[in-house]
Protein backbone atom coordinates (compact mmCIF):
# COMPACT_ATOMS: atom_id res chain seq x y z
CA UNK A 1 0.00 0.00 0.00
CA UNK A 2 1.45 3.30 -1.05
CA UNK A 3 1.46 6.61 1.18
CA UNK A 4 -0.90 8.30 -1.27
CA UNK A 5 -3.85 6.16 -0.72
CA UNK A 6 -3.46 6.02 2.88
CA UNK A 7 -3.37 10.05 3.01
CA UNK A 8 -6.55 10.93 1.07
CA UNK A 9 -8.95 9.20 3.33
CA UNK A 10 -6.93 10.36 6.14
CA UNK A 11 -7.43 13.87 5.47
CA UNK A 12 -10.89 13.25 4.82
CA UNK A 13 -11.53 11.99 8.27
CA UNK A 14 -9.23 15.24 10.17
CA UNK A 15 -11.31 17.59 7.85
CA UNK A 16 -15.23 17.90 8.44
CA UNK A 17 -16.77 18.55 5.06
CA UNK A 18 -18.16 22.18 4.51
CA UNK A 19 -21.62 20.98 5.17
CA UNK A 20 -21.68 19.40 8.41
CA UNK A 21 -19.31 22.94 9.23
CA UNK A 22 -22.27 24.74 8.71
CA UNK A 23 -24.82 22.35 9.96
CA UNK A 24 -23.23 21.94 13.32
CA UNK A 25 -22.88 26.23 13.42
CA UNK A 26 -26.32 26.58 12.52
CA UNK A 27 -27.07 24.30 15.14
CA UNK A 28 -25.27 25.49 17.85
CA UNK A 29 -26.64 29.19 16.93
CA UNK A 30 -30.29 28.18 17.08
CA UNK A 31 -29.23 26.22 20.39
CA UNK A 32 -27.57 29.60 22.22
CA UNK A 33 -29.93 32.16 20.77
CA UNK A 34 -32.99 31.67 23.57
CA UNK A 35 -30.13 32.92 25.91
CA UNK A 36 -28.48 35.82 23.33
CA UNK A 37 -32.13 36.75 23.26
CA UNK A 38 -32.98 37.44 26.60
CA UNK A 39 -29.48 39.03 27.35
CA UNK A 40 -30.94 40.90 24.18
CA UNK A 41 -34.48 41.68 25.83
CA UNK A 42 -33.08 42.23 29.69
CA UNK A 43 -30.62 45.31 28.10
CA UNK A 44 -33.14 46.76 26.14
CA UNK A 45 -36.03 48.84 26.98
CA UNK A 46 -39.25 46.75 26.60
CA UNK A 47 -40.33 48.13 23.45
CA UNK A 48 -36.84 46.46 21.42
CA UNK A 49 -38.52 43.18 22.69
CA UNK A 50 -38.96 41.75 19.10
CA UNK A 51 -37.94 44.68 17.51
CA UNK A 52 -33.96 44.09 16.98
CA UNK A 53 -32.18 47.65 15.64
CA UNK A 54 -28.87 47.37 16.34
CA UNK A 55 -28.54 50.45 17.73
CA UNK A 56 -30.92 50.38 20.00
CA UNK A 57 -30.20 51.99 23.49
CA UNK A 58 -29.05 49.73 26.42
CA UNK A 59 -30.30 49.93 29.92
CA UNK A 60 -30.00 48.62 33.10
CA UNK A 61 -33.18 49.85 34.08
CA UNK A 62 -34.88 46.45 33.65
CA UNK A 63 -32.44 44.96 36.49
CA UNK A 64 -32.92 48.03 38.74
CA UNK A 65 -36.93 47.59 38.38
CA UNK A 66 -36.63 43.79 39.11
CA UNK A 67 -34.26 44.18 41.63
CA UNK A 68 -36.76 46.69 43.52
CA UNK A 69 -39.93 44.61 42.68
CA UNK A 70 -38.81 41.18 44.47
CA UNK A 71 -37.01 41.00 47.17
CA UNK A 72 -34.14 39.05 45.26
CA UNK A 73 -31.29 40.10 48.03
CA UNK A 74 -32.97 37.62 49.93
CA UNK A 75 -33.63 34.74 47.56
CA UNK A 76 -29.63 34.86 47.03
CA UNK A 77 -29.20 34.41 50.58
CA UNK A 78 -31.39 31.96 50.58
CA UNK A 79 -30.37 30.16 47.83
CA UNK A 80 -26.78 30.45 48.50
CA UNK A 81 -27.25 29.31 52.54
CA UNK A 82 -29.50 26.39 50.90
CA UNK A 83 -26.56 25.52 48.51
CA UNK A 84 -23.91 25.61 51.11
CA UNK A 85 -25.70 23.68 53.67
CA UNK A 86 -26.76 20.94 51.56
CA UNK A 87 -23.35 19.92 49.92
CA UNK A 88 -21.78 20.22 53.25
CA UNK A 89 -24.63 18.28 54.90
CA UNK A 90 -23.86 15.84 51.98
CA UNK A 91 -20.22 15.22 51.93
CA UNK A 92 -20.76 14.66 55.43
CA UNK A 93 -23.27 11.84 55.49
CA UNK A 94 -22.34 10.18 52.02
CA UNK A 95 -18.86 10.50 53.59
CA UNK A 96 -19.75 8.31 56.52
CA UNK A 97 -21.57 6.33 54.72
CA UNK A 98 -19.77 5.55 52.04
CA UNK A 99 -16.69 4.23 54.10
CA UNK A 100 -18.79 1.97 56.45
CA UNK A 101 -19.87 0.46 52.62
CA UNK A 102 -16.43 0.68 51.39
CA UNK A 103 -14.84 -0.57 54.73
CA UNK A 104 -16.60 -2.12 56.96
CA UNK A 105 -17.79 -5.30 57.88
CA UNK A 106 -21.64 -4.78 58.16
CA UNK A 107 -24.05 -7.78 57.82
CA UNK A 108 -26.37 -7.68 55.03
CA UNK A 109 -24.01 -4.67 53.42
CA UNK A 110 -24.98 -5.37 49.55
CA UNK A 111 -28.71 -5.40 50.25
CA UNK A 112 -28.32 -2.55 52.33
CA UNK A 113 -26.28 -1.15 49.55
CA UNK A 114 -29.03 -2.09 46.89
CA UNK A 115 -31.72 -0.39 48.93
CA UNK A 116 -29.63 2.58 49.25
CA UNK A 117 -29.61 2.86 45.18
CA UNK A 118 -33.32 3.00 44.75
CA UNK A 119 -33.12 6.72 46.19
CA UNK A 120 -31.27 7.15 42.46
CA UNK A 121 -34.80 6.90 40.99
CA UNK A 122 -37.11 7.18 44.11
CA UNK A 123 -36.24 11.20 44.66
CA UNK A 124 -37.91 13.52 46.92
CA UNK A 125 -39.59 15.54 44.67
CA UNK A 126 -41.51 12.23 43.23
CA UNK A 127 -42.59 12.02 47.13
CA UNK A 128 -44.23 15.24 47.34
CA UNK A 129 -47.15 14.57 49.04
CA UNK A 130 -45.64 12.44 52.17
CA UNK A 131 -42.87 14.41 52.04
CA UNK A 132 -44.71 17.59 52.53
CA UNK A 133 -46.66 15.67 55.74
CA UNK A 134 -43.08 14.62 57.07
CA UNK A 135 -41.85 18.06 57.16
CA UNK A 136 -44.51 19.46 58.47
CA UNK A 137 -44.77 16.70 61.80
CA UNK A 138 -40.57 17.73 61.95
CA UNK A 139 -41.07 21.44 62.23
CA UNK A 140 -39.70 22.44 58.61
CA UNK A 141 -42.41 24.06 56.77
CA UNK A 142 -40.95 27.19 55.20
CA UNK A 143 -37.31 26.35 56.63
CA UNK A 144 -33.73 26.33 54.72
CA UNK A 145 -34.07 22.94 56.52
CA UNK A 146 -36.96 21.65 55.23
CA UNK A 147 -35.87 22.48 51.46
CA UNK A 148 -32.09 20.16 51.63
CA UNK A 149 -32.83 18.26 54.24
CA UNK A 150 -34.37 15.14 52.10
CA UNK A 151 -31.13 15.46 49.74
CA UNK A 152 -28.82 15.58 52.59
CA UNK A 153 -28.52 11.60 52.38
CA UNK A 154 -28.09 10.74 48.70
CA UNK A 155 -27.65 7.61 46.81
CA UNK A 156 -25.18 9.23 44.31
CA UNK A 157 -23.34 10.99 47.03
CA UNK A 158 -22.71 7.52 48.53
CA UNK A 159 -22.25 5.56 45.74
CA UNK A 160 -19.58 7.84 44.17
CA UNK A 161 -17.46 8.13 46.97
CA UNK A 162 -17.84 4.40 48.19
CA UNK A 163 -16.16 3.46 44.58
CA UNK A 164 -13.33 5.90 45.54
CA UNK A 165 -12.78 4.47 48.55
CA UNK A 166 -12.86 0.92 47.05
CA UNK A 167 -9.61 1.84 44.72
CA UNK A 168 -7.47 3.71 47.99
CA UNK A 169 -4.72 0.74 48.78
CA UNK A 170 -5.22 -0.30 51.92
CA UNK A 171 -1.53 -0.48 52.59
CA UNK A 172 -2.26 3.10 53.43
CA UNK A 173 -4.06 2.77 55.67
CA UNK A 174 -1.83 0.11 57.74
CA UNK A 175 0.38 2.82 57.66
CA UNK A 176 -1.68 5.21 59.38
CA UNK A 177 -2.74 2.61 62.09
CA UNK A 178 0.85 1.73 62.65
CA UNK A 179 1.24 5.63 63.23
CA UNK A 180 -1.48 5.66 65.99
CA UNK A 181 -4.63 6.80 63.43
CA UNK A 182 -7.66 5.77 65.25
CA UNK A 183 -10.74 5.15 62.29
CA UNK A 184 -12.16 8.80 62.30
CA UNK A 185 -8.24 10.01 61.79
CA UNK A 186 -7.36 7.47 58.96
CA UNK A 187 -10.72 8.66 57.80
CA UNK A 188 -9.84 12.54 57.24
CA UNK A 189 -6.47 12.04 56.77
CA UNK A 190 -5.77 9.34 54.37
CA UNK A 191 -9.39 8.83 52.44
CA UNK A 192 -11.17 12.26 52.32
CA UNK A 193 -7.78 13.71 50.41
CA UNK A 194 -7.25 11.00 48.24
CA UNK A 195 -10.77 11.76 47.13
CA UNK A 196 -10.79 15.27 46.62
CA UNK A 197 -11.42 14.72 42.93
CA UNK A 198 -14.70 12.96 43.31
CA UNK A 199 -15.60 15.71 46.15
CA UNK A 200 -15.01 18.34 43.53
CA UNK A 201 -17.18 16.59 40.86
CA UNK A 202 -19.85 15.93 43.30
CA UNK A 203 -20.10 19.23 44.76
CA UNK A 204 -20.64 20.80 41.23
CA UNK A 205 -23.14 18.23 40.66
CA UNK A 206 -24.94 19.05 43.45
CA UNK A 207 -24.58 22.56 43.70
CA UNK A 208 -25.96 22.93 40.15
CA UNK A 209 -28.77 20.58 41.08
CA UNK A 210 -29.83 22.70 44.04
CA UNK A 211 -29.73 26.20 42.68
CA UNK A 212 -31.80 24.58 39.80
CA UNK A 213 -34.12 23.01 41.69
CA UNK A 214 -37.79 24.13 41.96
CA UNK A 215 -40.79 21.89 42.98
CA UNK A 216 -39.64 20.94 46.08
CA UNK A 217 -38.68 23.95 47.42
CA UNK A 218 -41.78 25.78 46.01
CA UNK A 219 -44.34 23.27 47.88
CA UNK A 220 -42.49 23.63 51.21
CA UNK A 221 -41.62 27.37 51.29
CA UNK A 222 -44.51 29.76 51.31
CA UNK A 223 -42.68 32.93 52.51
CA UNK A 224 -39.55 35.07 50.93
CA UNK A 225 -37.83 34.54 54.42
CA UNK A 226 -36.89 30.83 52.86
CA UNK A 227 -37.83 31.03 49.01
CA UNK A 228 -34.57 29.92 46.98
CA UNK A 229 -33.92 31.77 43.38
CA UNK A 230 -35.70 29.65 41.76
CA UNK A 231 -39.04 29.62 43.23
CA UNK A 232 -39.10 33.36 43.95
CA UNK A 233 -38.43 33.91 40.06
CA UNK A 234 -41.51 31.33 39.35
CA UNK A 235 -43.64 33.11 41.84
CA UNK A 236 -42.95 36.92 40.11
CA UNK A 237 -42.44 35.77 36.73
CA UNK A 238 -45.77 34.15 36.29
CA UNK A 239 -47.67 35.02 33.46
CA UNK A 240 -50.93 35.75 35.59
CA UNK A 241 -48.96 38.40 37.49
CA UNK A 242 -48.38 40.58 34.56
CA UNK A 243 -44.69 41.50 35.05
CA UNK A 244 -43.38 43.43 32.20
CA UNK A 245 -41.30 41.26 30.12
CA UNK A 246 -38.05 42.93 29.93
CA UNK A 247 -38.41 42.91 33.63
CA UNK A 248 -38.75 39.05 33.53
CA UNK A 249 -36.04 38.36 31.50
CA UNK A 250 -33.79 40.91 33.88
CA UNK A 251 -34.93 38.82 36.67
CA UNK A 252 -34.69 35.92 34.78
CA UNK A 253 -30.70 36.73 34.22
CA UNK A 254 -30.38 37.88 37.51
CA UNK A 255 -30.92 34.12 38.80
CA UNK A 256 -29.26 32.27 36.52
CA UNK A 257 -26.04 35.03 36.34
CA UNK A 258 -24.08 33.18 39.31
CA UNK A 259 -24.05 29.71 38.08
CA UNK A 260 -23.63 30.54 34.05
CA UNK A 261 -20.59 33.11 35.12
CA UNK A 262 -19.23 29.79 37.11
CA UNK A 263 -19.95 27.68 34.16
CA UNK A 264 -18.44 29.92 31.65
CA UNK A 265 -15.06 30.01 33.42
CA UNK A 266 -14.97 26.13 34.56
CA UNK A 267 -16.70 24.33 31.52
CA UNK A 268 -14.03 22.16 31.66
CA UNK A 269 -15.06 21.14 35.11
CA UNK A 270 -18.05 21.52 35.21
CA UNK A 271 -18.45 19.33 32.25
CA UNK A 272 -15.69 16.65 33.61
CA UNK A 273 -18.04 16.73 37.24
CA UNK A 274 -21.38 16.08 35.05
CA UNK A 275 -19.46 12.93 33.53
CA UNK A 276 -17.78 11.86 35.88
CA UNK A 277 -21.26 11.81 38.42
CA UNK A 278 -23.33 9.87 35.71
CA UNK A 279 -20.98 7.39 33.80
CA UNK A 280 -20.82 5.64 37.22
CA UNK B 1 -15.99 -3.01 63.78
CA UNK B 2 -19.29 -3.64 62.97
CA UNK B 3 -20.36 -1.38 65.95
CA UNK B 4 -18.72 1.30 63.83
CA UNK B 5 -19.85 0.50 60.91
CA UNK B 6 -23.48 0.40 62.10
CA UNK B 7 -22.53 4.03 63.66
CA UNK B 8 -21.54 5.61 60.55
CA UNK B 9 -24.10 4.38 58.47
CA UNK B 10 -26.60 5.77 61.04
CA UNK B 11 -27.21 9.32 59.71
CA UNK B 12 -27.75 8.23 56.33
CA UNK B 13 -29.49 5.12 57.51
CA UNK B 14 -31.69 7.75 59.58
CA UNK B 15 -32.69 10.44 56.58
CA UNK B 16 -33.08 7.82 53.88
CA UNK B 17 -35.83 6.51 56.38
CA UNK B 18 -37.77 9.55 56.68
CA UNK B 19 -37.24 10.95 53.24
CA UNK B 20 -37.51 7.87 50.99
CA UNK B 21 -38.39 4.69 52.41
CA UNK B 22 -41.14 5.74 55.19
CA UNK B 23 -42.99 8.65 52.91
CA UNK B 24 -42.63 5.66 49.89
CA UNK B 25 -44.91 3.13 52.15
CA UNK B 26 -46.98 5.36 53.17
CA UNK B 27 -47.51 6.73 49.79
CA UNK B 28 -48.83 2.85 48.85
CA UNK B 29 -51.30 2.77 52.43
CA UNK B 30 -52.31 5.75 51.65
CA UNK B 31 -53.70 4.93 47.99
CA UNK B 32 -55.47 1.30 49.53
CA UNK B 33 -57.48 3.45 52.29
CA UNK B 34 -60.25 6.37 51.94
CA UNK B 35 -59.86 9.63 54.60
CA UNK B 36 -62.79 9.78 57.05
CA UNK B 37 -65.13 12.45 56.74
CA UNK B 38 -65.14 14.85 60.21
CA UNK B 39 -62.60 12.79 61.52
CA UNK B 40 -63.99 9.15 61.31
CA UNK B 41 -61.49 7.07 60.95
CA UNK B 42 -59.70 5.95 57.35
CA UNK B 43 -61.59 3.02 56.00
CA UNK B 44 -59.42 0.75 53.99
CA UNK B 45 -60.99 0.08 50.89
CA UNK B 46 -58.31 -2.49 48.86
CA UNK B 47 -57.99 -0.89 45.14
CA UNK B 48 -60.80 1.25 44.73
CA UNK B 49 -58.47 4.12 44.91
CA UNK B 50 -56.86 2.58 41.63
CA UNK B 51 -60.70 1.55 40.22
CA UNK B 52 -61.77 4.93 40.61
CA UNK B 53 -58.51 6.59 39.30
CA UNK B 54 -58.41 4.37 36.19
CA UNK B 55 -61.91 5.14 35.57
CA UNK B 56 -61.50 8.65 35.41
CA UNK B 57 -60.65 9.79 32.14
CA UNK B 58 -58.84 12.92 32.75
CA UNK B 59 -55.77 10.67 34.52
CA UNK B 60 -55.69 8.70 31.37
CA UNK B 61 -55.41 12.05 29.21
CA UNK B 62 -52.57 12.95 31.38
CA UNK B 63 -50.42 9.41 31.69
CA UNK B 64 -51.52 9.95 27.21
CA UNK B 65 -49.44 13.08 27.50
CA UNK B 66 -46.61 11.97 29.72
CA UNK B 67 -46.08 9.10 27.28
CA UNK B 68 -46.44 11.40 24.39
CA UNK B 69 -44.00 13.51 25.91
CA UNK B 70 -41.54 10.84 26.49
CA UNK B 71 -41.53 9.82 23.38
CA UNK B 72 -41.58 13.25 21.58
CA UNK B 73 -38.33 14.49 23.70
CA UNK B 74 -36.33 11.08 24.59
CA UNK B 75 -35.59 9.95 20.90
CA UNK B 76 -35.14 13.46 19.47
CA UNK B 77 -32.75 14.86 21.96
CA UNK B 78 -30.81 11.57 21.61
CA UNK B 79 -29.97 11.70 17.90
CA UNK B 80 -29.93 15.28 18.35
CA UNK B 81 -27.34 14.96 21.41
CA UNK B 82 -25.37 12.13 19.42
CA UNK B 83 -25.15 14.57 16.27
CA UNK B 84 -23.71 17.02 18.16
CA UNK B 85 -21.34 14.81 19.99
CA UNK B 86 -19.96 14.12 16.19
CA UNK B 87 -19.83 17.55 14.90
CA UNK B 88 -17.68 18.46 18.15
CA UNK B 89 -15.45 15.71 18.33
CA UNK B 90 -14.51 16.24 14.78
CA UNK B 91 -11.93 19.23 13.70
CA UNK B 92 -14.01 21.95 13.27
CA UNK B 93 -13.85 25.61 13.59
CA UNK B 94 -14.53 27.46 16.59
CA UNK B 95 -15.44 23.92 18.26
CA UNK B 96 -14.85 25.43 21.95
CA UNK B 97 -17.80 27.90 21.09
CA UNK B 98 -20.57 25.00 19.57
CA UNK B 99 -19.78 22.62 22.14
CA UNK B 100 -20.19 25.59 24.63
CA UNK B 101 -23.47 26.54 23.13
CA UNK B 102 -24.97 22.91 23.03
CA UNK B 103 -23.97 22.68 26.24
CA UNK B 104 -25.29 25.87 28.46
CA UNK B 105 -28.78 25.29 28.24
CA UNK B 106 -27.96 21.99 30.92
CA UNK B 107 -26.54 24.90 33.46
CA UNK B 108 -30.12 26.83 33.31
CA UNK B 109 -32.97 26.01 36.22
CA UNK B 110 -36.05 24.83 33.91
CA UNK B 111 -38.00 27.99 35.41
CA UNK B 112 -35.63 30.12 33.57
CA UNK B 113 -35.65 28.08 30.06
CA UNK B 114 -39.27 28.17 30.30
CA UNK B 115 -39.10 32.25 31.21
CA UNK B 116 -36.88 32.50 27.94
CA UNK B 117 -39.19 30.39 26.01
CA UNK B 118 -42.74 32.17 26.79
CA UNK B 119 -41.35 35.05 25.04
CA UNK B 120 -41.11 33.23 22.16
CA UNK B 121 -44.44 31.10 22.46
CA UNK B 122 -46.52 33.86 23.80
CA UNK B 123 -49.34 34.34 21.67
CA UNK B 124 -49.26 38.89 20.86
CA UNK B 125 -46.06 39.53 21.68
CA UNK B 126 -44.13 36.62 21.35
CA UNK B 127 -41.01 36.55 19.00
CA UNK B 128 -42.66 32.80 17.04
CA UNK B 129 -46.21 34.74 16.17
CA UNK B 130 -43.89 38.23 15.25
CA UNK B 131 -42.00 36.27 13.00
CA UNK B 132 -44.94 34.34 11.21
CA UNK B 133 -46.58 37.66 11.13
CA UNK B 134 -43.69 39.92 9.20
CA UNK B 135 -43.99 36.69 6.77
CA UNK B 136 -47.60 37.38 6.20
CA UNK B 137 -49.14 34.08 8.45
CA UNK B 138 -51.58 34.43 10.71
CA UNK B 139 -50.14 33.33 14.53
CA UNK B 140 -50.14 29.78 16.43
CA UNK B 141 -51.19 30.30 19.59
CA UNK B 142 -48.07 27.50 20.77
CA UNK B 143 -49.33 27.33 24.55
CA UNK B 144 -52.80 28.03 23.96
CA UNK B 145 -54.45 25.83 21.25
CA UNK B 146 -54.76 22.19 22.43
CA UNK B 147 -53.44 20.69 19.53
CA UNK B 148 -50.27 22.61 19.12
CA UNK B 149 -48.69 22.95 23.31
CA UNK B 150 -47.74 19.49 23.99
CA UNK B 151 -45.49 20.15 21.13
CA UNK B 152 -44.49 23.11 22.48
CA UNK B 153 -43.39 22.31 25.42
CA UNK B 154 -41.43 19.14 23.65
CA UNK B 155 -39.75 21.46 21.94
CA UNK B 156 -38.49 23.56 24.48
CA UNK B 157 -37.16 20.09 26.44
CA UNK B 158 -35.30 18.91 23.91
CA UNK B 159 -33.55 22.39 23.84
CA UNK B 160 -33.05 22.23 27.37
CA UNK B 161 -31.64 18.89 27.48
CA UNK B 162 -29.60 17.43 24.10
CA UNK B 163 -26.67 19.34 25.46
CA UNK B 164 -26.73 17.23 29.04
CA UNK B 165 -26.55 13.90 26.67
CA UNK B 166 -24.06 14.97 24.08
CA UNK B 167 -21.49 15.19 26.82
CA UNK B 168 -21.83 11.41 27.09
CA UNK B 169 -21.46 10.45 23.62
CA UNK B 170 -18.64 12.62 23.50
CA UNK B 171 -16.72 11.11 26.36
CA UNK B 172 -17.48 7.61 24.59
CA UNK B 173 -16.11 8.77 21.00
CA UNK B 174 -13.07 10.21 22.41
CA UNK B 175 -12.61 6.90 24.01
CA UNK B 176 -12.83 4.94 21.07
CA UNK B 177 -9.39 3.49 19.37
CA UNK B 178 -8.65 5.66 16.11
CA UNK B 179 -7.16 2.29 15.04
CA UNK B 180 -10.94 1.35 14.07
CA UNK B 181 -11.32 4.59 11.86
CA UNK B 182 -7.83 3.77 10.09
CA UNK B 183 -8.42 0.65 9.69
CA UNK B 184 -12.10 1.26 8.33
CA UNK B 185 -10.46 4.02 6.13
CA UNK B 186 -7.65 1.09 4.90
CA UNK B 187 -10.58 -1.23 3.71
CA UNK B 188 -12.57 2.32 1.78
CA UNK B 189 -15.43 1.77 4.46
CA UNK B 190 -17.58 5.24 3.67
CA UNK B 191 -18.44 7.30 6.57
CA UNK B 192 -22.00 6.38 6.29
CA UNK B 193 -21.27 3.12 7.10
CA UNK B 194 -18.47 3.09 9.40
CA UNK B 195 -21.16 5.14 11.80
CA UNK B 196 -23.35 2.27 11.32
CA UNK B 197 -21.65 -0.47 11.27
CA UNK B 198 -19.11 0.70 14.42
CA UNK B 199 -19.41 3.60 15.43
CA UNK B 200 -23.01 3.55 16.45
CA UNK B 201 -22.94 -0.39 17.88
CA UNK B 202 -20.04 0.62 20.22
CA UNK B 203 -22.00 4.02 21.52
CA UNK B 204 -25.08 1.20 22.52
CA UNK B 205 -23.95 1.19 26.53
CA UNK B 206 -23.61 5.08 26.27
CA UNK B 207 -27.21 5.43 24.42
CA UNK B 208 -28.63 2.45 27.00
CA UNK B 209 -26.90 4.99 29.84
CA UNK B 210 -28.92 8.25 27.81
CA UNK B 211 -31.78 6.42 27.63
CA UNK B 212 -32.44 5.76 31.30
CA UNK B 213 -31.87 9.10 32.58
CA UNK B 214 -34.20 10.37 29.66
CA UNK B 215 -36.58 8.21 30.76
CA UNK B 216 -36.19 9.23 34.52
CA UNK B 217 -36.26 13.32 33.48
CA UNK B 218 -39.80 12.32 31.66
CA UNK B 219 -41.27 11.85 34.82
CA UNK B 220 -39.45 14.01 36.74
CA UNK B 221 -39.21 17.09 35.35
CA UNK B 222 -42.31 19.44 34.96
CA UNK B 223 -41.16 22.84 36.54
CA UNK B 224 -41.63 24.14 33.22
CA UNK B 225 -45.40 23.55 33.29
CA UNK B 226 -45.56 25.92 36.38
CA UNK B 227 -44.45 28.91 34.07
CA UNK B 228 -45.38 27.70 30.79
CA UNK B 229 -48.90 26.38 30.64
CA UNK B 230 -50.07 25.15 34.36
CA UNK B 231 -51.06 21.71 32.72
CA UNK B 232 -53.55 23.73 30.37
CA UNK B 233 -55.40 24.07 28.09
CA UNK B 234 -57.71 21.52 30.15
CA UNK B 235 -55.05 19.29 30.73
CA UNK B 236 -53.37 19.11 27.05
CA UNK B 237 -49.73 19.66 29.09
CA UNK B 238 -50.58 18.29 31.85
CA UNK B 239 -48.21 15.62 33.09
CA UNK B 240 -48.13 12.69 35.92
CA UNK B 241 -45.99 14.50 38.24
CA UNK B 242 -47.88 18.15 37.93
CA UNK B 243 -51.32 15.80 38.40
CA UNK B 244 -49.83 14.78 41.81
CA UNK B 245 -49.18 18.26 42.26
CA UNK B 246 -52.45 19.59 41.43
CA UNK B 247 -54.40 16.97 43.26
CA UNK B 248 -52.53 17.57 46.56
CA UNK B 249 -52.16 21.03 47.15
CA UNK B 250 -54.90 22.40 44.63
CA UNK B 251 -57.39 19.84 44.83
CA UNK B 252 -56.70 18.45 48.41
CA UNK B 253 -57.03 15.22 47.36
CA UNK B 254 -54.28 13.17 49.22
CA UNK B 255 -55.37 9.65 47.69
CA UNK B 256 -55.68 10.97 44.31
CA UNK B 257 -52.21 11.93 44.49
CA UNK B 258 -51.15 9.06 46.32
CA UNK B 259 -52.69 6.80 43.88
CA UNK B 260 -51.07 8.50 41.36
CA UNK B 261 -47.56 8.62 42.60
CA UNK B 262 -47.75 4.79 43.19
CA UNK B 263 -47.96 4.68 39.73
CA UNK B 264 -45.51 6.95 38.89
CA UNK B 265 -43.24 4.70 41.47
CA UNK B 266 -44.14 1.59 39.04
CA UNK B 267 -43.35 3.28 36.12
CA UNK B 268 -39.25 4.06 38.06
CA UNK B 269 -39.62 0.53 39.04
CA UNK B 270 -39.73 -0.41 35.26
CA UNK B 271 -36.99 1.69 34.43
CA UNK B 272 -34.65 0.68 37.41
CA UNK B 273 -34.81 -2.69 36.53
CA UNK B 274 -33.83 -2.17 32.91
CA UNK B 275 -30.90 -0.37 34.33
CA UNK B 276 -29.89 -2.85 36.79
CA UNK B 277 -30.45 -5.90 33.88
CA UNK B 278 -29.31 -4.53 30.63
CA UNK B 279 -28.14 -1.19 31.37
CA UNK B 280 -25.07 -2.89 34.20
CA UNK B 281 -24.88 -6.48 31.75
CA UNK B 282 -23.70 -4.41 29.11
CA UNK B 283 -21.65 -1.58 29.83
CA UNK B 284 -18.87 -4.74 30.68
CA UNK B 285 -17.85 -4.73 27.31
CA UNK B 286 -17.06 -1.14 26.76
Amino acid sequence: MNTTTTYAPRSRFFSIPALETVAAWLLAIIWIFPLLYAFWAAFHPSEFMVNFELFAPLTLENFTNAWSQAPFARYYLNTFALVTGVVIGQFVVCTLAAFAFARFPIPGKNVLFMLVLIQLFVFPEVLIVENYRIASELGLINTITGIGLPYVASALGIFLLRQTFKTIPRELEDAARIEGCNWLEILWKVYVPLAKPTYLAYGLVSISHHWNNFIWPLVVTNSVESRPLTVGLGVFSAPETGVNWATVSAATLLSIAPLLIAFLLFQRQFVQSFLRAGIR
Amino acid sequence: MQLYGALLLLPAALLLTTFAYLPTVTTVINSLFLPGFRGAPTEFVGLENYQVLFDDPTFWKVARNNFIYAVGTIPTSIALALGMALFVNGKLRGRGFVRMAYFTPTILPMIAAANIWMFFYAPQIGLFNKLLGMLGFSGVNWLGDPSVALSSVIVMSVWKEAGFFMIFYLAALQSMPPELKEAADLEGTSRWSFFWRVTFPLLMPTTLFVLINALINSVRVVDHLFILTKGGPNNATNLLLYYVYENAFSFFDRTTAATITVVILLVLAVVATLKFTILDRRTHYQ
